[in-house]
């Protein structure tokens, strides 16, 4: 791993100043290395960050990469990682136009990961240098403690994608203390209603008393207290049991497991917390692939073609382009999708269509016509870059304008048993079962939190809030095995599961078989749900129905 | 860097923590040219955590996972379709013409990096060697390369050698006075300079065990089923392979109905599956050969059969035929049984007409099966070998 010659590094400068003048932001630091393919595979398993933590599931990651290289030999162009300054990595030997191209490529990465509001939490750390320094501590633990910090480290990456993360990035973005409950909201909203359950007309009395007080100043809750001496307890509970609410499964172990606050575990808070930390760090790279490997797309494209250094080797970049960014017959490629996402939304907006007035129209020849000539395409994408996520821009730009254009479709596979094939087919070319099938694709870990009400006796409660998905069963028992480690007690775990008759038994057809009789194709029937509760105690897992 | 080894040793450590092992070994598969396969093992383990299950509960029979697309048509246009199994043009049918030792098969391909996983399931899980390797003859091959130099006369010049003679030949005679400009029109060239390279008698390798992998591709066989079949079997194969100090031969046949030879490991492995199930056929299929090509007189021949268990044949009379015939050649029938996880309780057909014809009692020591789930981790189906090579 060497930094790259001072030559190439003058092309990546020239390229800076472009991007720059085209509107994008990023520092001025960047640090670019050529590394070998070789080094590439040692990377990936630590997320490509080079002072990561030591742990055996890197090397076992290593290890079978390395076999995959050598089956299946691959060549990346770039990698880049958000730190600061942002580093990235090359190939040896690219020659100077393509350097071009994928330095635009590049930097369009820097822009979206230092511009992008969901990477707020990411801004302020130096994470080369805080992985360096957890790697460090990491390695002191285990030297001190053997292979128990390895299991630590294995337990609480199993609960790592349960962070909280959009509760922190909400948090770092408004500043505000949102956070807190405050008085007068807990006394109108909550205890008055709920817990006195007053009539309407005390309900208004109360806030015009209270109108009146902000007015003249008087204390308002003096006569309240001297009503109800309960409520200061109650307010304290509540506020109390809301912060608690709010924490997340990582969190409320760190701070609440009585085997950790154990004198000789304590130092294991350390590396749940290391874990937790790095987790965090790389949600907002799991949750916005499409639109940054789009938004890179779009303007090395966007800049590369208006760059007079790469006369002659305009064709040598439209096959390395096309290659990159070329949408397949079947399957998704998220450069391309985002890609021209971004192209269409600029063209969209440059036309006015996200309008009141284009709603409006009916007819498919004055929309196809539709032009208010408002040109602000370029200023809205950089706008659209910065305030979305993957769901979101999937969710709200995805048209059938979209679709049409690009003439893009679900497609779907079916097995004829006549031919013995596999039949691709035109599921469906609507915008919304396409947007749906996009969206079934991007991350989304399950939200499961800790109930604090039923963790009561030395239990960690845990409720997996119904989404109409199943949690793989395989995982859970292992998982469980780890949180009960870290907690030192029983877990419960509260999920729901399909209920068997409509599960799929039927994935076994004897339909080969004409001994057998032939089941009737099922009829779609909607699926029942029931709610189970896992116990996990002594590592012995058990299920029952609630 | 941590070796396989290390790992092995580390994760063996978990049991004595009362974990879980986590590491599998799991199998790369190369398409190689010309049909030629090639297996890279490598380790492999699984981070657990609360995910949602991919299942699409929504889903009908027979189809699969929808994704993007991009072109013109209309819904409901077929744009594509691709054969549940790529045709093969050799090896169909009987296979005739593949001799052993004919075919570079796919068998050589496995190389090193199986031996050596057969060596780590040798040590590092304990599994038993072979006390006797069978009293066959062996087979000592040759094979002729042109790789022996002789001066003077051959059948090939090697041009480089022969020049690089020559300038030594002439700086001994002093007839390069200047080394940096060389008059080649002043060398002398002898008769001796000459070098040729002459076909050479090469023993090649020593064949003593033939493994004939058989494999249910049926319709039934999907996901996992599949998946620990061919674990298992690409263990044995190791195993056999360190047994055997690499010499062992290796021949895959699939069936559904009907059974064929492949000619290499990553057909044995890919071949989706379709089509019913007879069992029958496989073990035919191998009788056939090992008669043609009289195979028994020179090879200890192990037969490993791996299905789900189900066969149209519920009564097993001609699977039973052809198993006793094989009784009278085989070291080792190794069947595995990996049930699906919805089968409970229910005794399998394969497992209910092997068991009622007796005969894994007659012939205990050449027949033996094993049974496990669909869900079974490494550590399981390493014993699955012990019991079937015990």
């Amino acid at each position: 791993m060497e930094l790259v010659s001072q030559h190439v590094k003058g092309i990546m400068e020239e390229c800076k100043v472009r991007a720059r003048d085209a509107g994008l932001r990023f520092d001025d630091e960047t640090l670019e290395y050529i590394v070998t393919n070789r080094d590439m595979i040692e990377l990936s398993p630590k997320i490509m960050i080079p002072t990561l933590y030591d742990y055996w599931v890197h090397d076992v990651r290593v290890l079978s990469g390395k076999g995959m290289y050598e089956a299946y030999p691959s060549n990346p162009y770039e990698t880049v990682i958000n730190t600061r300054p942002a580093i990235s990595y090359y190939n040896d030997n690219n020659p100077d136009w393509l350097n071009v191209m994928i330095f635009y490529h590049v930097l369009g990465h820097i822009d979206f990961f230092q511009n992008n509001l969901f990477y707020k939490n990411t801004w302020d750390v130096d994470l080369t240098g805080q992985a360096l320094a957890d790697k460090r501590l990491i390695a002191k633990f285990r030297s001190e403690k053997g292979r128990v910090v390895d299991y630590v480290i294995e337990f609480s990456r199993g609960i790592d994608n349960l962070v909280g993360y959009y509760r922190q990035i909400n948090h770092i973005i408004s500043k505000e203390t949102q956070q807190k409950v405050n008085r007068p909201d807990f006394y109108f909203d909550v205890f008055l209603q709920r817990i006195k359950g007053v009539s309407h007309n005390t309900y208004l009395k109360e806030i015009s008393r209270y109108n009146d007080c902000k007015r003249t100043k008087d204390d308002f809750f003096a006569p309240v207290i001297g009503k109800y001496p309960e409520f200061e307890e109650l307010f304290r509970k509540e506020k109390a049991s809301k912060n608690l609410r709010n924490l997340d499964v990582m969190e409320y172990i760190i701070q609440h497991s009585p085997f950790l606050r154990m004198d000789e575990n304590k130092w294991m808070k350390t590396v749940i917390q290391i874990i937790r930390n790095t987790a965090m760090y790389f949600q907002p790279q799991i949750r916005t692939k499409i639109m940054n490997e789009g938004w890179a797309s779009y303007w090395h494209e966007y800049l590369f073609m208006r760059d007079d250094r790469i006369c002659g080797h305009e064709s040598d970049f439209a096959k390395v382009n096309a290659g990159v960014t070329a949408m397949p017959k079947v399957g998704l490629n998220p450069y391309a999708l985002g890609m021209r996402l971004f192209q269409h939304i600029e063209e969209m907006e440059d036309k006015g269509c996200y309008s009141f007035d284009y709603f409006c129209q009916k007819d498919e020849i004055k929309k196809q016509k539709y032009n208010s000539l408002k040109k602000s395409g370029a200023r809205y994408i950089f706008k659209v870059r910065e305030d979305l996520n993957d769901f979101t821009f999937i969710n709200k730009y995805i048209d059938q304008e979209f679709l049409t254009k690009h003439q893009l479709f679900v497609s779907g596979k079916r097995f004829n048993q006549d031919r013995m094939s596999w039949e691709y087919y035109i599921k469906s070319k609507k915008a919304e079962d396409y947007k749906r099938m996009i969206i079934d694709t991007l991350y989304h870990p399950p939200e499961i939190r800790v109930e604090p009400d039923k963790s009561v006796k030395g239990v960690l409660y845990l409720n997996h809030l119904f989404e109409e998905k199943p949690l793989k069963q395989d995982f859970i028992e292992n998982t469980m095995v780890g949180i009960e480690y870290l907690w030192g007690g029983p877990i419960h775990l509260e999920t729901s599961e399909p209920a068997p008759e409509s599960k799929p038994a039927s994935s076994y057809t004897n339909f080969w078989d004409p001994a057998t009789p032939t089941p009737k194709i099922p009829e779609p029937q909607k699926i029942k749900w029931k709610r189970m509760r896992y116990v996990l105690e002594n590592r012995k897992l058990h299920k029952r129905e609630l | 860097m941590i070796t396989l080894d290390e790992l092995l040793e580390k994760d063996r450590q978990r049991e004595e923590d009362g974990f879980k092992r986590k590491i599998r070994i799991g199998q790369i598969v190369k398409p190689g040219a010309g049909g030629k396969g090639k297996i890279i093992v490598v380790p492999t383990t699984v981070e657990e955590k609360f995910v949602h299950d991919e299942i699409d509960l929504d889903q009908e029979q027979g189809e699969g996972e929808p994704t993007g697309g991009t072109g013109p048509g209309e819904e409901g246009d077929i744009i594509g379709e691709q054969p549940v199994r790529p045709e093969e043009g050799e090896g169909e049918g009987d296979g005739s013409g593949e001799g052993p030792g004919e075919g570079q098969g796919g068998e050589h391909e496995f190389e090193a990096n199986a031996y050596e996983l057969g060596k780590v399931l040798s040590q590092d899980f304990q599994l038993p060697n072979l006390k006797d390797k069978g009293k066959k003859r062996t087979l000592a091959r040759y094979v002729y390369d042109l790789t022996d130099k002789n001066k003077g006369v051959g059948q090939f010049l090697d041009k480089k050698a022969t020049l690089k003679k020559i300038v030594q030949t002439n700086i001994m005679l002093g007839r390069v006075p200047d080394i940096s400009n060389i008059d080649t029109t002043q060398f002398l060239i002898s008769p001796q300079d000459l070098i040729y390279r002459i076909f050479s008698r090469e023993k090649d390798f020593e064949s003593q065990a033939l493994v004939f992998f058989l494999r249910d591709y049926s319709g039934s066989m999907g996901g996992k089923v599949t998946q620990t079949v061919v674990s298992q079997h690409v263990m044995l194969y190791s195993w056999l392979m360190y047994q055997y100090e690499k010499q062992v031969e290796t021949r895959f046949i699939l069936h559904d109905t009907d059974a064929k030879e492949v000619s290499d490991f990553y057909k044995y492995y890919s071949y989706k599956v379709a089509g019913g199930t007879k069992v029958f056929a496989a073990f035919k299929l191998v009788n056939d050969i090992v008669e043609r090509e009289n195979l028994a007189r020179d090879y200890n021949i192990y037969v490993f059969h791996g299905t789900d268990g189900d066969d149209w044949d519920k009564e097993g009379t001609q699977t039973i035929a052809e198993i006793k015939k094989m009784m009278s050649y085989v070291a080792r029938i190794g069947i595995t049984i990996v049930e699906h996880s919805y089968v409970g309780g229910k005794q399998t057909e394969v497992e209910k007409y092997l068991k009622s014809s007796g005969i894994l009692n007659e012939h205990k020591e050449l027949i033996k099966l094993d049974i496990m789930g669909e869900d079974v981790d490494d550590s399981r189906i390493i014993q699955g070998i012990k019991r079937l090579i015990s």
